[in-house]
């Protein structure tokens, strides 16, 4: 057993931490939840050159994967910049063209994998909302409906959500591509891969609220001393370490799970989701608190970190359901 | 990156696992913070002992297997799972034997280990005093330079297990000139039994006398009884601290057979039929359907899920040739606060019977549940409280100043 990331996954997580940090995120951010995607497409190119977009699609279609972990690896540097976009649905309508096959596949992964083409995907069962992320920037927006899966013609209006950079829309009529139980199945794998990632990106989300929150205490000065000293502002710190530090090893596990096709994938990934996305709401409440009133700014960059967490934790399974799944089947591990 | 066993470490799971099976009482013993189960459970260490199976990770020149972290964590998940004895050696085996490992002579290894590890010597800790708990660096009880030796007199007390144990070990000020707090002290093993000790054991929160207060008068301590070089004690005893508060004290194993068993108990009671079987016709499913029990199940099996995983990261790093310190704190304040709900959630799972003690003949679980919560409730302050352990996650792990405590 060697339960730590190799040398080449720590070096391509640098790569992309690297990218991001100097891509200015904040601004194209910003210029995503105005609707303009200009900025945003231009970094989800970079991204796709990265391989980002290919690891979720097979070699025969042109992609690198399916590769869960490196998905994981990558996924947690997307959320710690805070990049916009259908990301996790990208990658979970790439696991679900990739399970189902067939002239759709042959279409559309090729163009998943290298960054052309944008996907949304919308599973409406069971516990599904009728939105799919961010349709009007998409390419193409799959909904799954039970045993059947459509390509949308449309949408409806763009509904704003608490995370500004989350454009949500219902997707419209489209031609079925399949129906069945193989539908189904590859609805489920899709979905967990979706949950997955988001996953990765709310864990990463909590590393950026907790260390731009740790910068903030260090030089914040009150009663002549640095805020940071005050041992109510380090145990919610603390607090939020231990959160983060015990959900990343389900996250790993999690993928590695997936990528085994293990029956106990399902569990494994909704344990690592409600904890993963727990502890980034944890961290968003504590960044909030202790940035105190300049935190509650739109203006402040650290806005758009701290609107992300409360979506992420309920896209893709809420903590109730996820809960409930871990039970579904006996204990995990 | 891999979550996989060798063949060699399912081999010894097996081994651990069918020799547990064989030789687990079938019956629990009584607890064993009382004199009956003390003695119950320093005759099952030497079951464990006969077998090398009571300190898997030492060299097998003192009883061990020379087992690697992650077959101790195995032999730890096996352990739990079989329902074995809780281990009256512990503080022996995981506190003073790492100490002695790094800085014991080989004449105190060949001496003191092979006893501590078959039961024969069962050791207390002797560091709280009345005045000195959180800030242990202000401890006064001291030791005075003797002939061949040195002559301690004080007070300690918390000293878990003393009730009943042989011997103690801990820290005593031996130079009254050098600079306060940390410097000075000198790390001493004693006899509890020797002329001017007196043993006074104290109640916990339900009465047994799980731990006592030791007063020294003037009682010798030979100088091969001091580890590491006089004075330099702090250092020596910190070297255990990352031990006490990490894996070893409470290992992933306990958590997620804890959990298996709280996952079973959640099933049966949502079961009426299972539920007759448990409580004699009466049935506590009434008191499961609601989803907030549920949910806190479901947390008690993905907090020792996540424990788990976590010892396997961090031996995997140990393998790697990384090492582990202030991490511990992240471990303590996690499995001390995850061992509370989980049992708190057994309880109100247990309804009515959730407030039987251990003691009552109608318990549950022949009362393991009670037992453990009471257990439980300790470990937030044990070990450095939890609110010590998080002052070192902010100072060490995140920067952050040190302040007022």
């Amino acid at each position: 057993m060697r339960f730590l990331l190799d040398d080449e996954q720590r070096e391509f997580a640098r790569t992309l931490d690297d990218m991001l940090g100097s891509a200015g995120t904040p601004g194209v951010v910003r210029s995503w939840a105005a609707g303009d995607h200009g900025p945003g497409r231009a970094l989800w190119a970079r991204l796709a050159e990265a391989g980002v977009f290919a690891l979720a699609v097979a070699q025969e279609h042109e992609g690198l994967g399916p590769l869960p972990v490196e998905l994981a690896v990558a996924f947690a540097e997307l959320g710690r910049h805070a990049v916009p976009g259908p990301l996790a649905e990208t990658a979970a309508a790439s696991a679900l063209l990739g399970r189902l096959g067939g002239d759709a596949a042959h279409a559309w992964l090729p163009q998943f994998a290298s960054g052309k083409a944008m996907a949304s995907l919308c599973v409406l069962s069971p516990g599904g909302g009728p939105y799919a992320l961010d349709a009007d920037a998409a390419d193409a927006v799959f909904v799954v409906d039970g045993d059947t899966v459509r390509l949308a013609a449309s949408h409806g209006p763009v509904q704003s959500s608490a995370d500004p950079t989350r454009r949500l829309a219902r997707p419209l009529g489209g031609a079925v591509l399949g129906q069945g139980p193989e539908v189904t199945a590859a609805a489920t794998y899709a979905t967990d891969v979706a949950a997955l990632v988001t996953a990765a990106q709310a864990l990463g989300l909590g590393r950026s609220l907790l260390e731009r929150t740790v910068r903030y205490v260090r030089q914040r000065t009150q009663f002549g001393v640095t805020v940071g000293s005050f041992q109510a502002v380090k145990h919610r710190l603390a607090d939020t370490l231990i959160a983060l530090e015990f959900a990343q090893p389900l996250v790993h596990a999690a993928a590695l799970a997936l990528a085994a096709d293990d029956p106990a994938a399902g569990r494994e990934v909704a344990a690592a989701k409600v904890s993963a996305c727990e502890a980034a709401y944890g961290a968003a409440r504590t960044a909030l608190q202790l940035h105190g009133a300049v935190g509650y700014t739109e203006e402040l960059d650290l806005s758009l970190w701290i609107r992300k967490a409360r979506p992420l934790r309920n896209a893709w399974g809420t903590p109730a359901a996820c809960r409930a799944r871990v039970l579904a089947d006996g204990p995990v591990g | 990156m891999d979550l996989d066993f060798t063949a060699g470490e399912d081999t010894f799971r097996a081994q651990a696992r069918d020799w547990l099976d064989a030789r687990v009482p079938s019956v629990p013993l009584p607890s064993l913070e009382t004199a009956e189960g003390f003695a119950a459970h320093r005759e099952w260490e030497g079951t464990l002992f006969a077998d090398r199976w009571s300190v898997v990770s030492w060299p097998e020149e003192f009883g061990g297997r020379g087992s690697s972290l992650l077959e101790w964590l195995i032999f730890e998940e096996e352990y739990y799972r079989a329902g074995a004895p809780g281990r009256v050696s512990q503080n022996g085996i995981h506190l003073l034997a790492p100490t002695l490992f790094e800085h014991g002579t080989d004449e105190q290894r060949a001496r003191v280990l092979p006893s501590m590890a078959s039961g024969e010597v069962i050791w207390a800790q002797a560091w709280s005093e009345p005045e000195a708990g959180s800030d242990l660096a202000s401890l006064r009880s001291t030791a005075v330079r003797t002939e061949g030796g040195w002559r301690i007199s004080g007070q300690k007390t918390w000293s878990s297990r003393a009730a009943f144990a042989d011997r103690a070990f801990g820290l005593f000020r031996g130079d009254p000139d050098a600079d306060r707090p940390h410097q000075g002290l000198t790390y001493l093993m004693f006899p509890l039994d020797a002329d001017g000790v007196t043993v006074q054991p104290i109640g916990r929160l339900d009465g047994k006398p799980a731990f006592a207060e030791l007063f020294l008068d003037d009682v010798f301590v030979p100088d091969e009884d001091v580890i590491g070089e006089p004075g330099q004690g702090w250092r020596v005893a910190m070297s255990t601290s990352d031990n006490e508060r990490g894996l070893t004290l409470r290992s992933p194993g306990r958590f997620t057979a804890a959990a298996d068993r709280l996952t079973a108990l959640w099933h049966s009671s949502t079961d009426p039929d299972s539920t007759a079987a448990l409580t004699s016709g009466s049935g506590y499913g009434s008191f499961s359907h609601d989803p907030a029990l549920r949910d806190r199940v479901a947390d008690a099996v993905i907090g020792a899920r996540a424990y788990q995983l976590f010892a396997y990261a961090h031996a995997s790093r140990i393998a790697a040739g990384g090492s582990i310190g202030a991490e511990s704190s992240l471990n303590k304040v996690f499995w001390s606060e995850l061992d509370i709900a989980l049992h708190e959630t057994a309880l109100d799972l247990l309804g009515p019977w959730g407030e039987l003690s251990d003691e009552s003949t109608e318990a549950p679980a022949d009362g393991s549940w009670a037992e453990g919560y009471t257990f439980s409730l300790a470990g937030p302050i044990y070990a450095g409280t939890n609110e010590i352990q998080r002052d070192i996650i902010a100072e060490r792990l995140l920067g952050l100043p040190k302040g007022r405590r």
